[in-house]
């Protein structure tokens, strides 16, 4: 199990992106989303960013997310470079 | 009842009556003769002018329960629709109907006048902006019909539709009532829509913001169609009238879109001598035309006629010879207005002569090939274009069915997915143009063929494109999506999307919170 230690981001607003912001939390992962596909994939979009930051090991953190459509690899590569800017490697040890 | 594209349609809907069910796109026929407004007289010396719409209206002893018509060339700069119901509020009128061409999202005000009761009915081929939002929410008292460009002057001819007063945005008038859209602060070019509210209207007002010196000539609309002419201080706002330039896109995969269209055309035989055309303002149907135009000037092909919206990018096609004529019923920009003024070839046309079926030649029969957008398109090619995604309004039927029945070759540009969101689906929220009158999807991924066109499909393999089974893009736009959770809707009917021939396609339901 690994922490998030400082705030970080990552991404843009533009079309098709995501912008992830990353804090440290506790109890879990807590996702804030915002998507204009909300209605069609917001279930979705918060199993890809829990997945992906499971796949670092990261079980607390309190992710805010503002989704302008963005793929499912565009999420999880937005979701896994946030964590890293908060001090998450993958398996470069934080 | 189920209709022809399978749709489950009731017999009688809450707030507009027996319905006219959809049997196929050229399965319903006219009967009986045209309607007729009432017989006018006018004696030498009559004035027409009329210094105030307030004026107009205590002359005119306008009532509450009318329908006023109007038509959208002012797009999202048009003030007059405003002014007018604004002063129909003050005067204390209520239960308006309201016929305008296409609603944006300059006509928000209009939530205000249905609150109240003023407003209380609209007839338009679309509704984009608030205003589309409050209808989809269940605003209106019975549900907005959304008509086609071809549909409204059918059922005005038909007499289905019938106007009290038709108010006549003109740019250009004169103090007996000659009207033209070249000229002016307020120039918008054609008034091609707002030809047959001049025929069918029971009162003819033009309103103006540029009273010129008689004669005005040549006038769009003459002055033997015009009983008052209204002088207020300004139509609406320049910059929301007409665009700068519309340009071709520069987004690679709008492009790649666009070069598959056109190689689809060269594929298709139609491509010739006398060729006929009509593309979108888009991007990528504009980028189409484009590609389209430089395989004319290469197999040296003189077209015969482009039709539609006109941009400034036919303008140039017209003027390098590559087409003989124009067919002009909306300029879409500065160079299309400008040429209308000034090209003997560019023409401008009514939407009776564009797209009424029920007459003996609408021009959409003659064209060879329509490209057109979606909102989405169905694995039976039926195709949306008046809500997005979500189930919200929020485009225009225009003349899509109508020149998708029309022409020989009906092709569809999208690109698969937008925002995430697959395009093509199983079954389209709002059926618009049906699948019978598509021919052809082009997305970035390949092309899909109307099983009923095989013809096409191997005149398309032959030439080395891209061709898939409809069904493998819409597996394929969801394999990259993922599939969307289904948007609840509620049970009310919001909007009627009626058929060029009078009959109800589809449905739209309140959008669901």
């Amino acid at each position: 199990m690994k922490s998030v230690l400082k705030a970080a981001q990552a991404g843009t607003l533009e079309s098709n992106d995501v912008m992830i912001i990353v804090e440290p939390g506790e109890n879990g992962i807590n996702l804030d989303l915002e998507s204009i596909v909300k209605k069609q994939y917001g279930a979705a979009i918060a199993a890809t960013i829990a997945d992906a930051a499971k796949a670092l090991g990261v079980t607390d953190v309190n992710v805010k997310a503002i989704d302008r459509g963005a793929l499912p690899y565009a999420i999880r590569a937005r979701m896994v470079t946030a964590l890293e800017r908060a001090g998450i490697g993958p398996e470069r040890g934080a | 009842m189920i209709n022809a594209i399978g749709r489950d349609i009731p017999d009688y809907i809450e707030g507009f009556g027996q319905v006219k069910h959809y049997r196929g796109a050229f399965a319903t026929l006219p009967g009986g003769n045209a309607y007729g407004p009432p017989i006018r007289a006018s004696r030498p010396g009559a004035v027409k002018v009329c210094s105030g719409l307030e004026e107009l209206f205590k002359l005119l002893g306008l009532k509450s329960g009318m329908t006023f018509s109007f038509h959208h060339h002012l797009r999202n700069g048009d003030e007059v629709v405003n002014q007018v119901l604004a002063v129909a509020a003050k005067l204390g009128l209520k239960d308006i109907g309201v016929s305008l061409t296409a609603a944006f999202a300059t006509h928000a005000p209009m939530i205000g006048h249905i609150n109240n009761g003023v407003v209380t009915s609209l007839r338009t081929s679309g509704v984009y902006g608030p205003l589309a939002v409050a209808i989809s929410g269940g605003l209106l008292p019975g549900p907005v019909v959304l008509h086609t460009h071809g549909g409204r002057p059918r059922a005005m001819a038909g007499g289905e539709h019938r106007v009290d007063v038709a108010f006549v945005a003109a740019p250009a008038a004169d103090e007996r009532g000659n009207v033209s859209g070249v000229s002016g602060p307020s120039a918008c070019g054609s008034l091609g829509y707002a030809f047959s509210d001049a025929d069918y209207a029971s009162v003819v007002v033009a309103v103006t913001d540029n009273l010129v010196p008689f004669p005005l000539a040549p006038a769009s609309i003459p002055q033997n169609k015009v009983d008052f002419v209204v002088t207020v201080d300004s139509l609406g706002d320049p910059q929301g009238i007409v665009s700068g330039t519309t340009k071709v896109t520069k987004d690679p995969v709008g492009l790649k879109i666009a070069d598959t269209a056109a190689k689809a055309i060269l594929a298709s035989g139609l491509l010739k001598d006398g060729f006929s055309f009509q593309t979108g303002a888009g991007g990528a149907s504009l980028a189409a035309a484009h590609y389209v135009g430089r395989m004319m000037r290469e197999g040296r092909i003189r077209g015969g006629f482009a039709l539609g919206g006109i941009t400034g990018y036919m303008v140039d096609m017209l003027e390098e010879g590559l087409f003989k004529n124009l067919y002009d019923v909306q300029s879409f920009d500065l160079e299309s207005v400008r040429s209308l003024g000034r090209n003997p070839s560019h023409l401008e046309v009514s939407a009776d002569l564009y797209a009424n079926p029920f007459n003996p030649g609408c021009l959409v029969n003659d064209l060879d090939v329509v490209i057109l957008g979606a909102t989405e398109i169905d694995v039976g090619f039926n195709v949306n274009v008046v809500t997005g995604s979500d189930g919200v309004l929020m485009g225009a039927a225009g003349g899509h069915p109508d020149t998708a029945a029309g022409a020989k070759m009906t092709v569809i540009v999208t690109t698969l997915l937008r925002s995430r969101l697959p395009i093509v689906v199983d079954r389209v929220i709002a059926a618009t143009t049906p699948g019978e009158t598509v021919d052809v999807l082009v997305t970035e991924y390949g092309l899909a063929v109307n099983p009923e066109r095989p013809e096409l499909r191997e005149r398309f393999i032959k030439a080395g494109l891209e061709v898939k089974d409809i069904h493998e893009l819409k597996a394929l736009a969801q394999s990259i999506a993922g599939v969307p959770e289904r948007i609840p809707q509620g049970e009310r009917i919001v909007a009627l999307v009626e058929y060029r021939d009078g009959t109800i396609i589809d449905v739209v339901r309140e959008a669901a919170e």
